[in-house]
C-alpha cells in the first residue's frame, strides 16, 4: 500500500517537474505507437473491408487466420523480427535493429490482425445493411470499401483507439528489437520492464500511472473530436 | 445514345439450394410506360426485379439488354422496400450517386440541394438521413435512384408500408418521371395502386409467368383462370 | 483530421543523434548496478562515443554479438565468454572489472549459512534443509556461476524447493523476497535492491564468488557496420585510469561494489590482451 501512494505522488511529481527523461520517454512511446497505428490503420482498416465486400476462395481462411494472430505472443513476434532484421537475417543490410522502425514495425505486427479482425466484424454489419444499394448504384469495388470506411469511421475510431491501446501498453516484442536503449528505443513500457527489474516499484508503477493516463487523454481527445464533428453534421 | 431496351430474359430460372424459386420465364421488356409486377406473396416479383436489375444472377437461361450489359448497367436505377440510409444528411445521401460517378462535390451537391428542394425537404438537407420520417425517407431513397436520370427504374414494393399522404406523392414523382418518358417496372401488393398506375401488368404465380398483357385489357378482362381468381380477392397458389 | 494526425506525429519526430555511436550489449546485473549510468557520460567527454547499451541477459547478449548486431559486449561468463572468442566472434577478452556474488536469504536463515566456511558449505547446507532456493534459470552469467557453484559444492539441485525463475537478477529478487527464498546475487544488484523485504545478505566473501566482467570487442571481420575503431578505444578506455577511478570509487549505499580484480580460483586464466 505504501508503495502504491508512494507510486502516485512519484507520477505526480515527475509530471509537475516535467522531468525531460519522462518527456523524451513519453513522446518516443507516442511517435512509435501513433506512427505504428496509422499504418496498421492503413492495412487492417481496407483488408476489413475487402473481406467483407468480396466472396473468394481464401476469403473464410484468411479470416481465421487473422482471428488466429490476434492472440500471437508479441514476444514470438520480437523474436521473429530480431531474426529477419540481425546483421545476420535476410533484412540485415537496412540496419534497422534497436531503432525506433524496429518497434514499430513489431507494433504493426501485433495490431494489424486485430484491427483487420475487427474491422472486418464492423464493416460485416454495415455491408449486410449497404449491399444492394452498393450494388445498384454500381459502385466498383474500391467505392464500396471507401463508402463502408468513411460510413464506419466511428466505429473504426474506437478500432483504433484498441489498436493503441494494446500497442502502447506493450513490452514483450519492443524490448527484443528496440533493445530499451536510454534516449533511442527507451519507451515508457521498456521503462517500467527495467524498473520492476531493479525493484523500484513505485516509480515502475508511477510511469504506468502515466501511460494509463496517456491512453485515456487519447481517448477522450478523440471521442470529443467525434462528437464535435457530430453535432455539426448530424 | 440508343436505348438499352428491350430487355429480353430467355429461359431463365433461379434456385436456391437445388430448390428452383423463380422460373423459366421467357419475357421481353420493351415499350414505354409502367409496368406493374403484381401475384401473390412468394410468387417471385422481388425476385424477378432483382434478376433484372443483376441485384441475383440467374442460375440457368440468360437476359439480354439491347446494348451490351456494361452500357446498360449504369442506365438502370432500384428502389427497395425498405430503403437503405447511408449514415449521411439527407443531401449527402442525394449527391451519393452523382460523386459514384464521378461528379465534382460542388456539382454533386448543388443538384441534390434542387432535389432536396423537390422533394419538399430543404429545410433538412443536413439532417442525418436516419432521422427522417418513414415517408420522407422512401421519398429521399426515390429521388435518389431518379438523380442519375436512368432510362430504366425498378420498384419493389416502394409503399408497402407508408400511410397514404406519403404513397400519393410517391405515386405523383413516378407519375412525373413516366411522363418524362422513363420505363419504370413497379412490383407491388397494392392493387389499388397497380390499377392507378399500370400501363402493362405482369402477372406471377409460383414463380412463373403466368400473364402479360395492357393495363386495361387485364383488368377488365383477364385471360387466365387464376389471374381473375387473383383479381377477385381469392387465395390462388 | 490527417493533417493534424500528420502534424502531431511530426512534432513527434527526435532530433537526430549525432557524434560516433557505439552499441554495446551489457547484462542486466550490470545495468541494474548503476553502473551502467556513470560510465556512457565518461566516455562520451573523453572519446566523443555515444555509447548505447542493449540490456539483455548474458547468453542474449553473447547471440547479438555473435550476430554482429552489437559492437561490443561486457558479460561475465568466462567459459561462454572463451568459446566466443575461440570460434572468432571477438578477437580477445579483456578483463575489465570484477564485484562478487552474495547469498541472500530470510533473515531467520534456516539452513544457517551465515556460520559457513565455504560457498560450497553454504549450498550444501540449503540443500541438505531444502530451503526455498530461487534460480535466475536464465543462462545468465549469474545463472552459470550458480551451476557452477552447485556443482563445486558436488550437488545437483532438484526438487520443489529448488525454483529456476527464468528472470533478470532485479525480478529474481523480487520473487526470493516473496518466497522467503535464498538466492545468489550480485553485490551491486542486491545493494541497489529497493525492495527487500525480509532479505538479508547472509553469506560472501569467499574467492568462488568473484564475477569477473569481460570486455569483448565484436570481430570487425564480421562487416562494414562493425564500428571497430570506436569498440578499439573504448577497450583501450575502459583498461585505462579514468575508467579505474570511476569504477573503483562507484558505490551503492556507501559500499564499493566493484573492483580490478585478481584471477578467480575457480575459473580459467585470462586470454592475452
Amino acid at each position: 500500500m505504501e508503495t502504491i501512494l508512494d507510486a502516485f505522488w512519484q507520477a505526480g511529481r515527475l509530471i509537475v517537474a516535467a522531468d525531460p527523461a519522462l518527456i523524451a520517454i513519453t513522446l518516443l512511446s507516442l511517435r512509435v505507437t501513433l506512427t505504428a497505428v496509422v499504418i496498421a490503420a492503413l492495412i487492417g482498416m481496407p483488408l476489413g473491408a475487402f473481406l467483407a465486400v468480396k466472396r473468394f476462395r481464401w476469403r473464410r481462411s484468411i479470416i481465421a487466420v487473422l482471428n488466429g494472430l490476434m492472440g500471437l505472443p508479441p514476444v514470438v513476434v520480437g523474436l521473429f523480427l530480431y531474426l529477419m532484421l540481425s546483421r545476420m537475417g535476410p533484412l540485415g543490410a537496412l540496419g534497422l535493429l534497436f531503432s525506433p522502425s524496429a518497434m514499430i514495425i513489431a507494433q504493426v505486427i501485433i495490431i494489424t490482425p486485430i484491427i483487420a479482425s475487427l474491422s472486418y466484424q464492423a464493416f460485416r454489419e454495415l455491408w449486410a445493411e449497404y449491399r444492394d444499394l452498393l450494388l445498384s448504384l454500381r459502385a466498383t469495388r474500391s467505392q464500396q470499401i471507401a463508402t463502408l470506411i468513411w460510413d464506419g469511421r466511428r466505429a473504426l475510431l474506437t478500432i483504433g483507439l484498441t489498436g493503441f491501446g494494446r500497442a502502447i501498453g506493450e513490452v514483450g516484442a519492443i524490448i527484443i528489437v528496440g533493445g530499451n536503449i536510454e534516449g533511442v528505443t527507451r519507451v515508457l513500457t521498456t521503462a517500467i520492464t527495467l524498473e520492476t527489474a531493479r525493484g523500484d516499484f513505485a516509480l515502475a508503477l508511477a510511469l504506468g500511472i502515466i501511460l494509463l493516463m496517456l491512453a485515456i487523454g487519447l481517448s477522450l481527445a478523440l471521442h470529443t473530436l467525434a462528437r464535435t464533428e457530430r453535432e455539426g453534421r448530424w | 445514345m440508343s436505348s438499352i431496351l428491350p430487355l429480353s430474359l430467355r429461359k431463365v430460372s433461379l434456385s436456391r439450394g437445388g430448390k428452383r424459386i423463380l422460373g423459366p420465364i421467357d419475357f421481353e421488356l420493351g415499350g414505354r410506360g409502367l409496368s406493374v409486377v403484381i401475384g401473390p406473396n412468394g410468387a417471385g416479383k422481388s425476385t424477378l426485379l432483382r434478376l433484372m436489375h443483376g441485384l441475383e444472377r440467374p442460375s440457368e437461361g440468360a437476359l439480354a439488354w439491347a446494348v451490351p450489359l456494361k452500357n446498360a448497367r449504369k442506365a438502370q436505377a432500384f428502389v427497395f422496400q425498405s430503403p437503405v440510409m447511408l449514415r449521411r444528411s439527407l443531401v449527402e445521401n442525394l449527391a451519393f450517386p452523382l460523386r459514384l460517378s464521378g461528379r465534382p462535390r460542388t456539382e454533386a451537391a448543388k443538384v441534390a440541394m434542387d432535389w432536396a428542394a423537390r422533394l419538399g425537404l430543404s429545410g433538412q438537407g443536413d439532417q442525418p438521413a436516419w432521422q427522417l420520417s418513414r415517408g420522407e425517407r422512401q421519398k429521399l431513397a426515390l429521388a435518389r435512384a431518379l438523380i442519375t436520370e436512368p432510362e430504366i427504374l425498378f420498384l419493389d414494393e416502394p409503399t408497402a408500408s407508408l400511410d397514404g399522404h406519403a404513397t400519393r406523392e410517391i405515386e405523383a414523382l413516378l407519375g412525373v418521371a413516366r411522363d418524362r418518358g422513363m420505363r419504370i417496372v413497379l412490383a407491388t401488393h397494392d392493387m389499388g395502386q397497380a390499377r392507378r398506375l399500370a400501363d402493362e401488368v405482369v402477372f406471377l404465380l409460383g414463380g412463373s409467368l403466368h400473364e402479360t398483357g395492357p393495363a386495361k385489357a387485364f383488368f377488365h378482362g383477364p385471360q387466365t383462370a387464376a389471374a381473375a381468381a387473383f383479381l377477385r380477392g381469392d387465395i390462388v397458389t | 483530421m490527417m493533417q493534424r494526425l500528420l502534424l502531431i506525429l511530426a512534432l513527434l519526430l527526435p532530433n537526430a543523434a549525432f557524434g560516433e555511436t557505439l552499441r554495446m550489449a551489457v547484462t542486466t546485473s550490470f545495468a541494474n548496478s548503476g553502473l551502467a549510468e556513470e560510465l556512457p557520460p565518461a566516455i562520451a567527454e573523453d572519446l566523443g562515443i555515444d555509447v548505447q547499451l542493449v540490456i539483455v541477459g548474458t547468453g542474449q547478449a553473447l547471440r547479438l554479438g555473435a550476430a554482429g548486431d552489437v559492437d561490443a559486449v561486457l558479460t561475465h561468463a568466462p567459459q561462454a565468454e572463451m568459446a566466443f572468442v575461440a570460434v572468432g566472434h571477438a578477437l580477445r577478452r579483456v578483463e575489465i572489472m570484477a564485484n562478487d556474488f552474495v547469498l541472500i536469504g530470510p533473515a531467520g536463515d534456516p539452513a544457517g549459512i551465515s556460520d559457513a566456511t565455504s560457498a560450497a558449505a553454504a549450498f550444501a547446507a540449503i540443500e541438505s534443509v531444502r530451503a526455498p532456493f530461487v534460480s535466475r534459470g536464465d543462462d545468465s552469467g549469474t545463472h552459470i556461476a550458480e551451476m557452477a557453484l552447485w556443482e563445486a559444492a558436488g550437488l545437483v539441485p532438484q526438487g520443489g524447493w529448488y525454483r529456476p525463475v527464468g528472470a533478470g537478477m532485479g525480478a529474481a529478487l523480487n520473487i526470493a523476497a516473496a518466497m522467503d527464498a535464498y538466492i545468489l546475487s550480485d553485490r551491486a544488484t542486491w545493494l541497489s535492491f529497493s525492495n527487500p523485504e525480509g532479505l538479508v545478505m547472509l553469506f560472501a566473501g569467499d574467492p568462488v564468488l568473484f564475477n569477473q566482467y569481460t570486455y569483448m570487442a565484436v570481430n570487425p571481420a564480421k562487416g562494414p557496420h562493425i564500428r571497430a575503431d570506436a569498440a578499439a578505444r573504448l577497450e583501450a578506455w575502459l583498461g585505462g585510469p579514468r575508467a579505474h577511478d570511476l569504477i573503483t570509487g562507484f558505490t551503492v549505499a556507501g559500499e564499493t561494489v566493484f573492483f580490478i580484480a585478481p584471477s578467480n580460483p575457480l575459473r580459467e586464466p585470462a586470454t592475452e590482451p
